[in-house]
């Protein structure tokens, strides 16, 4: 859906989609980093399951919410990417213990 | 930069790191008021000038010479004591001045002589059937992308909607080598008509030449569709499709993306929770702050500045901005505010900014189909309600839009009616044959923002707080 500009010249940063290491530039938010990604990264709603992506990527939707590192309804789009991050596509809501 | 406040007080306290925050708290700071300045983002910059001090993209023509202007700003700011703390979420702020606000997972309070509000704005709602797909965004969304990490759409994609930024966007994708396969552009032909008396201000304007511009600059590139009147998205689990309806004709394209946008209007939340008096707007068709020409609104110390105090673009948002900081400097230090420019001179700065604009709102002013939906459309993303489901419980004696919580949740979900509030109140407007402003919107509280309960669970208590709460 996504492209990166060849011009960004950004260090690499590793982060985990599910298990999966996934190249992000440092600076990225973890939801660009997820639509860049090519993954699958659709979450899915809590009161219906339906899947969704983010919507506006400037933390008023709250449809990039996601897990990371442990702890879900994280606004993706709010976070930048850290070395080693783990993020989990949230499905429905947030778990207890997340 | 995620570390807590300082200090427990401060003389003024800037909300928002955009235009008009930055140049609020470079004024208050630099009159040598204690100024600290809170931003959600990660870097200063708010959405206009998103990632100013980081982006990837560094062939300054792309992105164009007004976004550059951000990084004077941010130096300017650079140059005083203000202090700036980003990622931190103001969730709470009350009428005695002291607001709450959650840096790094945990909450501290602060509290202010005088509070400038520079919440800015975020894009009006855009409720045609299919727009929760994934796969449908908005375009500030994708400028955001853009700006902060150089990302351009790169499959099949649409942009639908009109105003300003939706051909500023188109440029930029276009000048980073992305892809857009056709703009469909849903400007009501009437409108042109409606502003030409207003043309003459907005030919004055400098966003004039630049506009025409960039027009022309992405017709040269894109099939555009103008006078498009029904608009929707289709696809299992993930876009596919968007149709069209264009001189009465209709089209199917295929499509992975679809970027949609039709102005912006404030972003209230914080200000309402706080008590701040609203007045429905016919001409922005959104909710405004009632406010002197110093930006005060009816909470005495609150002000607010920029797109907040109704929509005027970035070059006003400044100068709101300076303005609102100058009245705070002379009501705290009116000594000090002899080194500031003159409120005159500020004014008419405003008054050169704001040219134009009523041409521009009259112009994109977005069309009834596409602000009040009908049948199966979702209307509350967060809690899934359509446009059926709010007419339904509306007759059966849901009056406003805090009625329709009880009935529907609407607006009850994490966003708090930031994607459907307007939705609501006109579409229940509508129904009962009211007016927007009788129609009301719904009572904002704090948190503004949710936060979990062990975040507020771990917040220092005195004795007399916990006696308040526990029996025995």
């Amino acid at each position: 859906m996504f492209k990166r500009s060849e011009q960004d010249k950004r260090p690499q940063v590793q982060i985990l989609v599910d298990g999966v290491a996934v190249a992000a530039r440092q600076g990225d938010t973890v939801s660009a980093a997820l639509l860049a990604s090519g993954l699958d990264a659709r979450r899915s709603t809590a009161v219906s399951g339906a899947p969704r992506l983010p919507y506006c990527m400037m933390g008023v939707c709250f449809d990039c919410l996601v897990t990371i590192d442990g702890v879900g309804n994280r606004q993706g789009c709010l976070v930048p990417v850290a070395e080693g991050m783990q993020i989990e596509i949230q499905k429905g809501k947030r778990e207890i213990g997340k | 930069m995620t570390v807590a406040p300082k200090r427990e007080a401060y003389d003024v306290v800037v909300i928002g790191a955009g235009p008009a925050g930055l140049a609020a708290a470079a004024t208050s700071a630099e009159a040598g008021l204690s100024t600290l300045l809170l931003d959600e983002n990660i870097g200063p910059g708010g959405q206009v000038f998103r990632a100013i001090s980081s982006t990837p993209v560094t062939d300054r023509n792309q992105l164009g010479a007004d976004y550059w202007v951000g990084a004077d700003l941010v130096q300017a700011l650079r140059t005083t004591s203000a202090e700036v703390i980003h990622r931190a979420t103001v969730w709470s702020l009350d009428r005695n001045l002291e607001i709450a606000v959650s840096v790094g997972g945990a909450s501290a309070f602060v509290k202010a002589q005088r509070v400038i509000l520079a919440t800015g704005a975020l894009e009006r709602p855009f409720p045609i059937p299919g727009w929760t797909l994934p796969g449908v965004m908005t375009a500030g969304a994708a400028q955001t992308m853009l700006k902060s990490s150089a990302l351009v759409p790169d499959g099949r994609t649409v942009i639908a909607g009109q105003g300003p930024l939706l051909w500023l966007l188109a440029a930029q994708i276009l000048r980073l080598g992305g892809r857009i396969d056709r703009i469909l552009d849903t400007t009501e032909r009437g409108n042109y008509f409606a502003a030409l008396p207003h043309a003459f201000a907005f030919l004055t304007s400098p966003y004039f030449t630049k506009g025409l511009a960039m027009m022309r600059e992405v017709k040269a590139k894109v099939q555009v569709v103008s006078g498009v009147t029904e608009l929707s998205a289709a696809g299992e689990g993930q876009l596919a499709s968007v149709s069209y309806v264009a001189g009465g004709k209709r089209d199917t394209i295929p499509a992975d993306l679809l970027l949609l946008h039709q102005g912006v209007v404030p972003n209230v939340n914080l200000a309402m929770s706080a008590g701040v008096e609203h007045r429905w707007d016919d001409l922005q068709l959104c909710w405004s702050p009632v406010l002197d020409a110093s930006g005060n609104s009816s909470v005495a110390g609150i002000a607010i500045a920029g797109d907040g105090a109704g929509i005027g673009g970035a070059n006003a948002a400044v100068v709101r901005g300076r303005i609102a900081a100058r009245a705070a400097v002379e009501a705290l230090v009116p000594a000090a505010a002899a080194k500031l420019p003159s409120m005159t001179a500020l004014r008419t700065d405003l008054a050169r900014a704001e040219r134009g604009r009523v041409f521009l709102d009259t112009l994109f002013r977005p069309a009834p189909q596409f602000r009040i939906p009908s049948g199966d459309t979702i209307v509350c993303r967060c809690e899934e309600v359509t446009a059926k489901d709010v007419l339904d419980s509306v007759a059966i004696g849901a009056t406003g839009p805090n009625q329709l919580k009880a009935y529907r949740r609407t607006g009850m979900g994490p966003c708090q009616g930031r994607l459907c509030g307007l939705t609501v109140t006109e579409l229940m407007a509508q129904a009962r044959g009211k007016t927007p402003q009788e129609i009301g919107y719904y009572r904002l509280r704090a948190p503004v923002k949710p936060i979990t309960l062990a975040e507020l669970a771990a917040v220092p208590k005195s004795e007399a707080d916990v006696k308040a709460v526990v029996r025995g």
